[in-house]
């Protein structure tokens, strides 16, 4: 496409050819209508004055006969530039005044009439136009009188040149306003898809040029650059993901690759390849399920779940998991409390929160395992607690353990995925669980908060609390 | 009474209907069940699925959610509405948390997100194809241990058994599947009621207190560990 092709296709430069089209047309019938009205006027002004004359030399004719009117109207003709008279028998053989031919036929009628003239004193070919009004006189005689169109013509030809002019100058000026608005807009526009093009292959840090003017493009690149930040930061956080889903993946799928070999090249009957076999079925199991937990993340992080939304109770699941945990904490060595309100509304998927909370119990059961020293040097109750409770129109939930706790400093990174803080890096563990249930409390408009449970780790998950409970199963 | 015929019943040959279009995964589950001592029919798409499992009286069906011609929801769907109640379980690949349930809403009586292990496969079918058989008694009884359902009592032999309310339904669930294997995440789905996957072996130590307290103390043990699938209630004498 040439350049000026491509401005006469722009919406700038087609807008303007539109309101051009529009304004040209308004002038054009205003210049018209302003003509036509003078032409009016400088008729009534002639009708006038020749009604004038004509009134005046019928009293010359009442008063003076035929005699009075002709002496009248020599007087009148003979000045220079006067109207037109003319006197005529009956038969229409010119008696006196300064009409030298006429159209024929004209003296015949009486009233208003346009005609072509000439003077008596011209020569032949000089033809005009004029207005002439003819009266029958008693007698059979006609008087005729008339004047010039010529003065009328002038002005209105005057005009409509000027008209002609002002339409024409209206059109090239707006068409040249047009093309310098459509250039100034199409190179603006250019530049922001110029940009869009190299967003497109690739560099998501490109950002659209905002002119300063804070107009409508302004508002528009802003607003483009606000979701390419959206996009720069999501896609950050995938790369992250991928980057470290390649790494937690590769490790255990290395190993496991590494036995199926080794159990080729060593074993030596039937007991070695079973044993071999049921390890990598048991290592083929965690990766499903580190598969698993980053795609629900995934799933959550996204908001795909808002189908399965109901209202449920949020102490009946601390309740039912504390139950579900307490041998497991036993057999640790810890002391499991449950303290549940007796109902938290919550609205939202009852296995998320359930999965998110079980998560929160994992860890506090994996990681609580040393208990904290405390300044005595005494060892503190190796307990964990589950509590639910509503405060105002929050539902709470938490575990809290005696273990060592999370470092401040560290909290906000635990959360992240696949972050095992440096101390538990030797437990096993996808190192999911913490991020998993940020991601669910977050889907429903809550958060996960890590807290100093002093000493140890009170970890939170705040939901918003649902309106009532309809006791469903 | 689960009589040594009803567990004979359990274990009979199951006739299975697979709808699944990944040709080496039906392949290798048409293997497994033969090897398990069930038939199994394979279809490889939807519409083939629905012809089949209308005119054949199959135990159960399988059922791959995404197919060629006709979707795994649609061909259950369409089943249920054609007065066919073989029971149906979803094998699905999509794994989102709401996907359960639209699967059981759709008329699957059960739902297994891929990857799933064969064990776990076999076991949920195995209580299916028994469930359509609609036994529901008061009283379950495995050798000479006894479960009222309607008293809440349990006995052994002549031994009253403590139970807490958990544990009731723990056990009520593996007797009322005596002589099947049940697996984990079954437990914690139809006693418990949740349906994720516990990373702690949660599930391992509820059982090993319900065994101390049925077991302990008595010559042959009813509770017992399959390896690699779950665990299973039955008279261990036989």
């Amino acid at each position: 496409m040439t350049a000026l092709g491509k401005l006469l296709r722009t919406t700038a430069f087609r807008l303007t050819l539109v309101y051009l089209s529009i304004f040209a047309l308004f002038a054009a019938a205003l210049l018209a209508y302003f003509a036509l009205n003078t032409r009016r006027m400088i008729n009534d002004q002639i009708v006038r004055t020749l009604d004038s004359e004509i009134a005046d030399l019928t009293r010359q004719f009442e008063i003076g006969g035929l005699r009075g009117l002709m002496i009248a109207v020599e007087t009148r003709a003979g000045h220079p530039g006067s109207n037109l008279y003319l006197v005529t028998t009956r038969t229409g053989d010119g008696l006196v005044g300064n009409v030298g031919s006429l159209e024929p036929g004209v003296i015949e009628r009486t009233g208003w009439m346009e005609t072509a003239y000439r003077r008596i004193d011209e020569p032949e070919i000089a033809e005009h136009q004029a207005l002439v009004r003819v009266l029958g006189l008693s007698g059979g005689f006609r008087l005729l009188v008339g004047r010039d169109l010529e003065e009328r013509e002038r002005l209105f030809s005057i005009v409509a040149i000027a008209g002609r002019w002002s339409v024409a100058i209206v059109i090239v000026l707006g068409i040249v306003g047009g093309i310098f608005v459509s250039r100034r807009v199409l190179r603006r526009i250019d530049a922001m898809s110029d940009k869009a093009q190299t967003i497109m292959t690739g560099d998501l840090t490109g950002r659209l040029p905002i002119a300063g003017s804070g107009d409508e493009l302004d508002r528009l690149s802003a607003n483009l650059n606000a979701m390419l930040e959206r996009i720069e930061t999501l896609m950050r956080g995938l790369k992250q993901v991928s980057d470290n889903v390649a790494h937690d993946l590769r490790t255990p799928l290395t190993r496991l690759r590494n036995r199926c070999e080794a159990a080729l090249r060593s074993a030596r009957d039937e007991g070695d390849y079973r044993e071999a076999i049921e390890t990598t079925i048991e290592e083929s199991d965690t990766l499903i399920r580190v598969f698993d937990a980053l795609l629900m993340i995934a799933r959550a992080e996204s908001g795909e779940p808002r189908g399965g939304m109901e209202t449920f109770d949020a102490a009946e699941i601390a309740r039912d998991l504390g139950e579900l945990y307490e041998p497991v904490a036993e057999e640790k060595g810890f002391v499991l409390h449950v303290k549940a309100a007796d109902t938290a509304p919550v609205k939202g998927n009852r296995e998320l929160i359930g999965q998110a909370l079980a998560n929160l119990l994992d860890n506090a059961i994996k990681y609580a395992g040393t208990a904290a020293v405390d300044a005595e040097g005494d060892r503190a109750v190796p307990d964990i607690a589950v509590t639910a409770e509503t405060k105002a129109d929050r539902v709470i939930l938490s575990v809290a353990d005696r273990g060592p706790g999370i470092p401040a400093a560290d909290r906000g990174r635990a959360i992240e995925r696949f972050i095992r803080l440096e101390k538990s890096r030797s437990l096993p563990g996808s190192g999911l669980g913490l991020s998993l249930a940020s991601a669910v409390a977050q889907l429903h408009g809550g958060e996960l908060r890590l807290e100093d449970n002093e000493p140890g780790l009170r970890a939170v998950l705040i939901l918003p609390r649902a309106d009532g409970l309809q006791k469903a199963t | 009474m689960l009589t040594e015929s009803e567990v004979k019943d359990v274990a009979r040959t199951m006739r299975l209907l697979i709808i699944e279009d990944d040709r080496d995964a039906a392949d290798y589950l048409v293997k497994a069940f033969r090897e398990a001592g069930h038939v199994a029919d394979h279809a490889a798409d939807g519409e083939e699925g629905l012809a089949l499992a209308s005119h054949e009286p199959y135990d159960v069906l399988v059922v791959d959610r995404l197919l060629p011609k006709l979707d795994g929801l649609s061909v259950i769907g369409a089943l249920r509405a054609k007065g066919v109640s073989t029971p149906a379980l979803i094998l699905s690949a999509l794994g989102a948390v709401d996907d359960r349930v639209k699967g059981l809403r759709a008329g699957g009586d059960d739902y297994l997100p891929k990857p799933y292990s064969f064990s776990e496969l076999l076991a949920r079918i195995e209580v299916l194809a028994r469930r359509h058989g609609g036994r529901e008694e008061t009283i379950y009884r495995v050798a000479d241990l006894e479960l009222d359902r309607l008293s809440h009592r349990v006995t052994r032999g002549a031994e009253e058994i403590v139970l807490q309310p958990r544990e009731f339904r723990l056990l009520e669930y593996l007797m009322k599947h005596a002589g099947q294997v049940v697996t984990r995440t079954m437990l914690l789905e139809n006693v418990w009621d949740y349906h994720f996957d516990p990373q702690t072996n949660v599930i391992d130590v509820h059982i090993s207190r319900l065994r101390s307290k049925i077991d302990k103390g008595f010559a042959h043990p009813l509770l017992h560990t399959v390896r690699g699938a779950g665990y299973v209630i039955r008279d261990g004498a036989r």
